[in-house]
Formats: structure tokens, C-alpha cells, sequence
């Protein structure tokens, strides 16, 4: 405050050896330059002769919540050294604002002391977390598969109009999307291959590294990536909301288990339309391909088919779409996992979201690598 | 049947190390209106979590009947729950269901009904409580009070044994309140079900209840159980200052006799 637009001092005066007097002087509102604690405390000494201090105010003027945060500033530090402050001379509207602020004296424990560890703890921690948080994932798909046993047996729980709402929402709702994103991938992974293959004057093979590409990796991982942002978000939204609304306790108490009556269509709707959107995902990469190759390398339609007719097989499909069904089991789980552990709160809910879709993406990567080294191993 | 419907039996809640409650001992008979309640953070509500098998003890034991609600497994337990109904504080109706659909979920789960009959069941259980009509609305198209009320229908769509109410007068304004508990009240009368009701409203208190405990949360322990009245006899002076809102003459005068 370089410029203090009221005037207010203090005077600390000698009462006696044992006692002093603040006398408060001018405005103690904002825009004045109001000195610290410290600064009086300073003056006061370090000697242990004083035990009292009176503090009055017969030329204060007016004031406000700085003045109090000065005495409490005061008094405490007094209260620390063992000095005791009379204040019986200052205004009644202070009095009364410092008898309530010391009414309830502070609940012991009840501070929150802010932690700081050294980043090696810190590493420590993240790791411990990361291992809980597997753990946890593990329990809730082994519940989900309980589930889905009871599914089989026919005792699940669940309303069939939320699969079917589900079953709308993540697949029809989602085509759009796909659409856009499976062509331009398809267009793009044949600009990067024709470069190089048209060097060997080999332009015709784009065919097969579309074709391949798509079936076997790029369709399924995409499909995989635009549900965790669009339906495992989603998922996770709508649960941690019910979450926040106690909706899921009040389904517990009914005896309905959240597991079979939320988890379980959503898990299922995923289950059932992934392979769809996949087979969708392939042939509009495809797609992409072929504009590509036909419209700017020299190949002609029926070559590009043909080509492509030869290069891609049975397993080559079926590893796409299995690999897809599984990123959407883990989307599901990963989305409703986030849901039902949300906290209480409207930052909570967006917590959970954002961390379904980073949680489901983390898996959908390490699931493809497994996968991938499988197939490599097993030579499909 | 004879005896206590529930039975509590030396209840510790906690969340992890911190304890809220130690050591409650309590049972509730049939009919009952039975009140918990303390002031703010008591762990009023986290007890109510308990006696409904929404939280697991870290000590003790909640009896039905005989049955121990914790111990039980499966079908055992579902068949406990079924003898329950709950009213949560915000009424915890599902938003993205209309009012008659909140209220058949329990009915299209558990009861081989015709579509026929679950639709007269919810008109009837809409009208008890005063939303006739309303079969169509979702929660979020109705006032605060009337969710209190659907949730209660939604509560009682299974003709529950043992009616839980968390805070019924919450964020409802005294007309409001007075209707729900009047509505409680005559609940509880026309069904002979037993009610326990989790509220901090003097005015519901005393008008409602027949059977109470207090729980404190200094000494994280139940200090008093009775009748309302018989609390405020009791003389134990933080359950006097609670009920007379603080205002109540020292309890030593009460003991001596010198105040009614």
C-alpha cells in the first residue's frame, strides 16, 4: 500500500514496569497503512518484565476487519508469551467481534497441516497409488464379471430399456464421428505409405498397408479412443452424478446391486456394439485409402479392391474386432469405475471423467500392446 | 412377534482411525417413531448408514429380529432389505427416471406384478402423498418438498416393515415440514410400520417421536436414550441445552425441583 489513503498510527506507552499501554490512533480500515503485529510486539521488547498490556482507543476513528486481524495478530502473540491483554477499553462492537472469535477455543487436531515430502516420497506415494488403483480395477472387473455370470444365469437385475438407451447412445450416436475420423486415418496411413512405395514405383501395395493397417490396428485402437472420450466420459459423468445425488445408495437399499443394474447394461452395450463400430471403422479406412490411391497415384479402383481382396483375411478382421470388444469391456469398466468411486462434489464429477477417459486410454494402449505380442507370438 | 425390530449392539462407527461414535447400545420396538439425533457432525446420519447396510461397523453388530444385518449374505441379506424402506435426505430419486418409474423399480424387481397392477400401485402410493398425477414428472421438474415426498412414496412402495427418514424438515420451509412429519405420523398409524427418523428439528422432535437417542459428539458416544420428554428430564445438561435450543435454566435447578 504505497499510497495510504487514511491515516492510522499506534503509540505504545509506559504504564508502569509491568504493564504497557496501546493507544490506537486514526482510521483501521483498508487503504490504511496498517503496521504488523510484529512491529508492536518489536517495541514491546523481549524483556520478560511485562505481563500486561492494555490497549485503548479514545482517538480511534473508524474501523473494520483489519483492525481485528491487528489484535488477533496482538493477541495471540501475547497470549503465546504469557501477557495479559485488557482490552475492556476498546469499542463495544470490537469487544464483542473478539469475544466471539475466542468463544470457541480452535479444535485440537482439527488443522489440516500442509504436507510437504521430499519428490522421492512423492515418487513412493504415486507408485503405492498406482499399484492400489490397479487392485482396485482388478476387483471391480472380477465383480463385473460376477455380474455378468448372473446375467447368464438369468437373476441380473436391470432395467432392458437402459441397455437398449445405452445400446442408442454409444452406437448410432457415435457413427458420425467414427465416419469422420476412420476416413481421414484410412487417408492418411495411405499418404505416408505412397510416399515411400511410390519411390519402388510400388503404389499399388498402398492397398495392403491400408487394408492390414486398418483391420488389424488402426480401426480398432481408433474406435477405442473416440468411445473412452465420448462414451467412458459420459459413463462416468452420469454415475459420479448419481454418486453425488446418493441415487446409487438408495438403489443399494433397495437391493439392487450397481454392479448389475448400472454396470452391467453399459458394460454390455459397449460389449455388443464395439465389433459393429469397428467392422464400420475398417471399411471407411478403407475407404479413405482408396480415394487417396485412385485420385492422386495412378491406381485404378478395381485394382485397389482387387489388391485389397487379396491382402487382408479372415484373421486379419477378426483380430481388429476382438481387440476392439476388449477396449470396450475395459471403456466400460473404466468409466463406471470412475463413477462409483467419485467424490461428493461438482469438481468431483469432472474429476472422474477426465480420469475414466486418461484411465481408459492407459488401458486400451497396454491391452493392444499384449494383444499385438500375442498375435506376433501365436503368428496370426 | 415380540421384542425389538432392531437391535444395536456396542456400534463403533468409524472412517478409517477417526472414530465417530463408540459403543452404542440401542434397540427400537415395533411402531416406534425413534429419533436420532444430535447436534451437526454427531454422526446422526453416518449411524443411519450403519442401520441400513450401507456401511460396514468397524466394531458391533445391527440386529433384525435376531438377525444380524452384517453377518448376512445373498439372499439372507436381500430378504433384511426388503423389510426396509429409505427416505435420503435429497430423496435420492433416479433423475433420469419419471416419478412412476422411480417408484416401480423396486416393484419390477422384486414383485411378479402386471404392468396393470404396478401401475395402480403407483397412483395409489403417488396419492398418499399428496402428488396425484404426477406419475409423468421427472424429479428435477418438482420443488424440493415434492421430491421429499416422491421419495417417500418410492420408500414405501414395497409396504416396508421399518420406514427410515434422513432429516425430513432439510431445506423445506416449516409449513413443508410439518406436513411431511404429519404425513409420517399418519403413515405410521394407517400401516402400523415402524419408523426411525434421523432429524435435528426440535419441532419434530417432540411432536413425532415416542423413543429417541442423542449422540454427542464430544464424547463420541450415545449419552441419553428415552422419550423426548424423558430426555429433557433426564437433567443431563448438553441434552437440556439441545433441546431447549440453549435456553433451558441449569439443570441442578430441574433436580431440585424448583422448575417443572
Amino acid at each position: 500500500m504505497s499510497n495510504p489513503t487514511h491515516y492510522c498510527a499506534f503509540s505504545l506507552l509506559r504504564q508502569s514496569d509491568a504493564e504497557r499501554e496501546l493507544a490506537l490512533i486514526g482510521d483501521w480500515v483498508v487503504g490504511s497503512d496498517i503496521p504488523s503485529p510484529d512491529v508492536v510486539l518489536g517495541q514491546m521488547g523481549e524483556k520478560r518484565a511485562v505481563d500486561r498490556l492494555v490497549v485503548s482507543a479514545r482517538d480511534l476513528g473508524r474501523w473494520d476487519t483489519l483492525l481485528m486481524t491487528f489484535l488477533i495478530g496482538i493477541i495471540d502473540h501475547c497470549r503465546e508469551r504469557g501477557i495479559e491483554v485488557d482490552s475492556s477499553r476498546l469499542p463495544e462492537g470490537v469487544r464483542g467481534l473478539l469475544t466471539l472469535v475466542y468463544a470457541v477455543p480452535e479444535r485440537a487436531g482439527a488443522r489440516r497441516q500442509a504436507q510437504r515430502s521430499t519428490w522421492l516420497a512423492q515418487v513412493g506415494k504415486a507408485a503405492l497409488r498406482a499399484w492400489e488403483d490397479g487392485k482396485v480395477f482388478l476387483a471391480f472387473l472380477g465383480e463385473a464379471m460376477f455380474a455378468l455370470g448372473a446375467l447368464f444365469r438369468g437373476r441380473a437385475r436391470f432395467r432392458q430399456i437402459d441397455l437398449w438407451l445405452n445400446i442408442q447412445d454409444s452406437g448410432p450416436s457415435a457413427l458420425a464421428i467414427v465416419t469422420v475420423i476412420s476416413l481421414l486415418v484410412g487417408l492418411i496411413l495411405a499418404f505416408v505409405g505412397a510416399v515411400q512405395l511410390a519411390l519402388f514405383g510400388a503404389q499399388i501395395y498402398i492397398a495392403d498397408l491400408v487394408g492390414l493397417g486398418m483391420l488389424r490396428e488402426m480401426g480398432a485402437l481408433m474406435t477405442g479412443i473416440i468411445m473412452s472420450g465420448r462414451t467412458g466420459a459420459a459413463f462416468a459423468a452420469q454415475l459420479g452424478t448419481m454418486n453425488v445425488n446418493s441415487e446409487i445408495d438408495a438403489l443399494r437399499v433397495m437391493g439392487l446391486d450397481p454392479m448389475e443394474f448400472l454396470v452391467l447394461p453399459r458394460m454390455l452395450a459397449l460389449t455388443l456394439i464395439m465389433p459393429l463400430l469397428c467392422l464400420y471403422a475398417d471399411l471407411m479406412g478403407i475407404v479413405g485409402g482408396g480415394l487417396v490411391t485412385v485420385s492422386f497415384f495412378d491406381v485404378s479402383l478395381v485394382q485397389y479392391l482387387d489388391r485389397t481382396k487379396d491382402a487382408i483375411h479372415l484373421a486379419d478382421f477378426l483380430v481388429g474386432v476382438t481387440k476392439c470388444t476388449v477396449f470396450g469391456i475395459l471403456i466400460a469398466i473404466a468409466g463406471c469405475l470412475r463413477g462409483i468411486q467419485c467424490g461428493r462434489s461438482a469438481s468431483a464429477v469432472g474429476d472422474a471423467a477426465t480420469s475414466a477417459v486418461v484411465t481408459s486410454i492407459v488401458y486400451i494402449v497396454v491391452a493392444d500392446s499384449v494383444m499385438t505380442l500375442i498375435c506376433d507370438r501365436l503368428g496370426i | 412377534m415380540t421384542g425389538p425390530i432392531v437391535t444395536v449392539d456396542t456400534l463403533t462407527m468409524a472412517y478409517g482411525d477417526f472414530v465417530i461414535q463408540r459403543d452404542l447400545n440401542f434397540t427400537i420396538n415395533r411402531s416406534d417413531i425413534f429419533i436420532i439425533m444430535g447436534g451437526s457432525g454427531s454422526g446422526k446420519s453416518t449411524l443411519l448408514k450403519h442401520l441400513i447396510g450401507l456401511q460396514r461397523p468397524a466394531k458391533g453388530e445391527v440386529y433384525y429380529d435376531r438377525q444380524s444385518l452384517w453377518q448376512a449374505h445373498g439372499p439372507e441379506r436381500e430378504r433384511i432389505l426388503r423389510r426396509i424402506g429409505v427416505l435420503f435426505q435429497s430423496g435420492a430419486l433416479m433423475s433420469s427416471m419419471t416419478l412412476a418409474e422411480n417408484i416401480a423399480l423396486p416393484l419390477g424387481e422384486f414383485t411378479d406384478l402386471s404392468p396393470g397392477q404396478i401401475r395402480e400401485i403407483i397412483s395409489y402410493k403417488l396419492a398418499l402423498v399428496g402428488l396425484a398425477g404426477f406419475e409423468d414428472y421427472y424429479p428435477s421438474e418438482i420443488s424440493g418438498g415434492m421430491q421429499k415426498r416422491a421419495g417417500l412414496a418410492r420408500a414405501m412402495a414395497m409396504d416396508p416393515e421399518i420406514l427410515f427418514v434422513d432429516e425430513p424438515s432439510a431445506g423445506l420451509d416449516p409449513v413443508s415440514a410439518k406436513l411431511l412429519d404429519d404425513l409420517i405420523l399418519n403413515l405410521r398409524d394407517s400401516l402400523g410400520a415402524t419408523v426411525v427418523v434421523v432429524t435435528h428439528e426440535l419441532a419434530s422432535i417432540f411432536a413425532i417421536g415416542n423413543n429417541a437417542v442423542f449422540l454427542d459428539p464430544e464424547t463420541k458416544t450415545m449419552i441419553a436414550s428415552g422419550s423426548p420428554q424423558q430426555l429433557l428430564d433426564s437433567g443431563d445438561p448438553k441434552v437440556v441445552r439441545f433441546l431447549t435450543r440453549g435456553e433451558a435454566k441449569p439443570p441442578v435447578k430441574n433436580l431440585q425441583g424448583s422448575e417443572p
